[in-house]
């Protein structure tokens, strides 16, 4: 007789529950690290794209062609494989023989985190060009220094502007992190392969990774609109 | 609120602003073809002109919004420093224009509030975050501000949440709560309804009143007829005709002035 599903997910010694738990938090710990890498290079790529010179234009553009161009799952690779050999080589220099790898978690966050910047570099950059011309001149009319304008006015508005398309980023990002299960990092859905396959029911737990994707999305979601129905009152619109 | 009074009597004798041969080119286009101009302390001078005249881009330029193309300026007895890039000449020293523009209050057609701040910040971000005044001593003195223009009940407010007429009001507060030595304002009544210009002229009015060194670019001709102690007439980026305005309003002094302003008589 076959152990009962409730009793397979749940926390009890035969059940995977607190493993699909845990590997939920690592899935949302590298979503939070890929998404906040990718909001420091977003903001770069878009004071690049939005530069005076054209080659600092050009460095920009270059950025978000090639990683909005690739597929995302073709950049793991790249960087699982080009930072192992990398590594191994750079070893080898130092007089280590053997295989080098880098962390997985740190290839992985790395490798989606340059994409999600690529998308949030659009973000930001088309955020900018909605600011109104009459508040950075108000700004500089009362003497603001660059900082002072970028941190007390640009920036916040920026942001304000961005953050329904970094609530979709933020989204993407978080179904992305899936694709680390293929470099071997043990996240959610690799969590729920190894407890199908040892239990012989992979729809009970890929069920179950679906719907923790579904609350953990939702959760933040939710979070991100509450913040933006905020911010809409100042803006009347 | 207190008139403003200069730091030594020697400075009230030199001109707050002063501009010399001042012109702006964009491209092929001469918008300033040198400009003259001095302010003296508690001058209120209305600058009239009919559109692309270049009254708009000469007060623009009186704060560094624009860079003058050529032509030497002072500002509370300091020449602003330029240098060249290229052709284009460019400022030379941010830290002083961020200084001069501190103690230049400016307001625009289009208010320019910041939208994300309530209208209190709005009053208190200069004094705190360009200043770096204590923020209790701010506020009381943004309240003061506010409470002159009216809108004391509306410190909690977004700018979305008030009309024309208020947003004009909170944008002079927020000059003044600098203590500027010299107002500029840029049209500040084009953008309005007729029924909110009134308001917006009186607190002007109130500031003429105390003293204040103001330069309006307007086209409101009762107001630069009855409050301003001189009026310039710009035409085609130079000085056409300048006066009292008890002198050039009779009429005869400019023919030009004349046309101009029974232009803007007829259509009422």
């Amino acid at each position: 007789m076959s152990t009962p599903a409730f009793t397979l997910i749940g926390f009890g010694p035969e059940g995977w529950g607190k493993l699909l738990l845990l590997a939920a938090g690592l899935t949302l710990v590298a979503a939070v690290c890929s998404f906040a890498l990718g909001s420091l290079l977003g903001a770069a790529g878009a004071v690049l794209k939005l530069a005076s010179s054209r080659s600092l234009r050009g460095i920009g553009t270059f950025y978000t062609t090639v990683f909005r161009g690739i597929p995302e799952i073709l950049v793991v690779y790249l960087f699982y494989f080009g930072g192992s050999l990398a590594l191994t080589r750079l070893m080898h220099l130092a007089g280590f023989p053997g295989f080098f790898s880098l962390p997985f978690f740190i290839i992985g966050v790395v490798a989606i985190g340059l994409v999600s910047g690529a998308y949030q570099t659009e973000a930001y950059r088309s955020a900018y060009l909605r600011l109104e011309r009459g508040q950075i001149e108000a700004g500089k009319a009362c003497g603001m220094s660059r900082f002072v304008l970028l941190w007390r006015v640009i920036a916040p508005q920026t942001l304000r502007f961005a953050l329904p398309a970094l609530g979709n980023i933020w989204q993407s990002v978080l179904k992305e992190t899936a694709l680390l299960s293929i470099i071997g990092l043990i996240e959610l859905l690799r969590q729920s392969t190894i407890a199908s396959g040892a239990t012989r029911q992979p729809l009970l737990f890929y069920g179950v990774a679906a719907l923790l994707y579904l609350v953990m999305g939702q959760i933040t979601a939710l979070g991100i609109r509450t913040v933006e129905k905020r911010l809409a009152r100042c803006w009347g619109r | 609120m207190e008139p403003i009074q200069s730091a030594t009597g020697a400075l009230s004798a030199s001109p707050v602003i002063s501009a010399t041969g001042l012109t702006k080119r964009y491209d092929a286009l001469d918008v300033l073809r040198g400009v003259d101009l001095d302010a003296h302390e508690g001058e209120v001078i209305s600058i009239l002109g009919a559109s692309g005249s270049g009254k708009s881009t000469f007060l623009r330029c009186l704060n560094l919004l624009e860079v003058p193309s050529g032509g030497a300026f002072n500002v509370l007895g300091e020449d602003v420093r330029f240098r060249m890039k290229g052709a284009e000449r460019q400022i030379a020293d941010a830290r002083q224009v961020n200084r001069l523009r501190s103690q230049v209050g400016m307001v625009f057609q289009n208010f320019c509030l910041w939208n994300h701040r309530t209208v209190l910040q709005n009053v208190m971000e200069g004094p705190v975050h360009v200043q770096g005044r204590n923020r209790h001593e701010v506020r009381e003195e943004a309240e003061k501000a506010l409470d002159r223009v009216g809108l004391l009940n509306r410190a909690d407010y977004y700018p979305s949440q008030l009309s024309g007429g208020q947003q004009q009001r909170v944008a002079i507060a927020r000059a003044i709560v600098m203590r500027p030595r010299v107002l500029l304002f840029d049209e500040p009544t084009s953008a309005l309804d007729p029924e909110l210009v009134g308001e917006v002229l009186k607190v002007m009015q109130g500031l003429a009143a105390e003293g204040r060194t103001m330069l309006i670019v307007t086209h409101e001709m009762a107001f630069a007829r009855d409050v301003s102690s001189r009026v310039v007439f710009l035409e085609k980026g130079t000085v056409r005709v300048q006066g009292a305005p008890q002198d050039l309003f009779k009429g005869g002094m400019d023919e030009r002035f004349d046309r101009f302003v029974s232009h803007f008589s007829r259509q009422g």
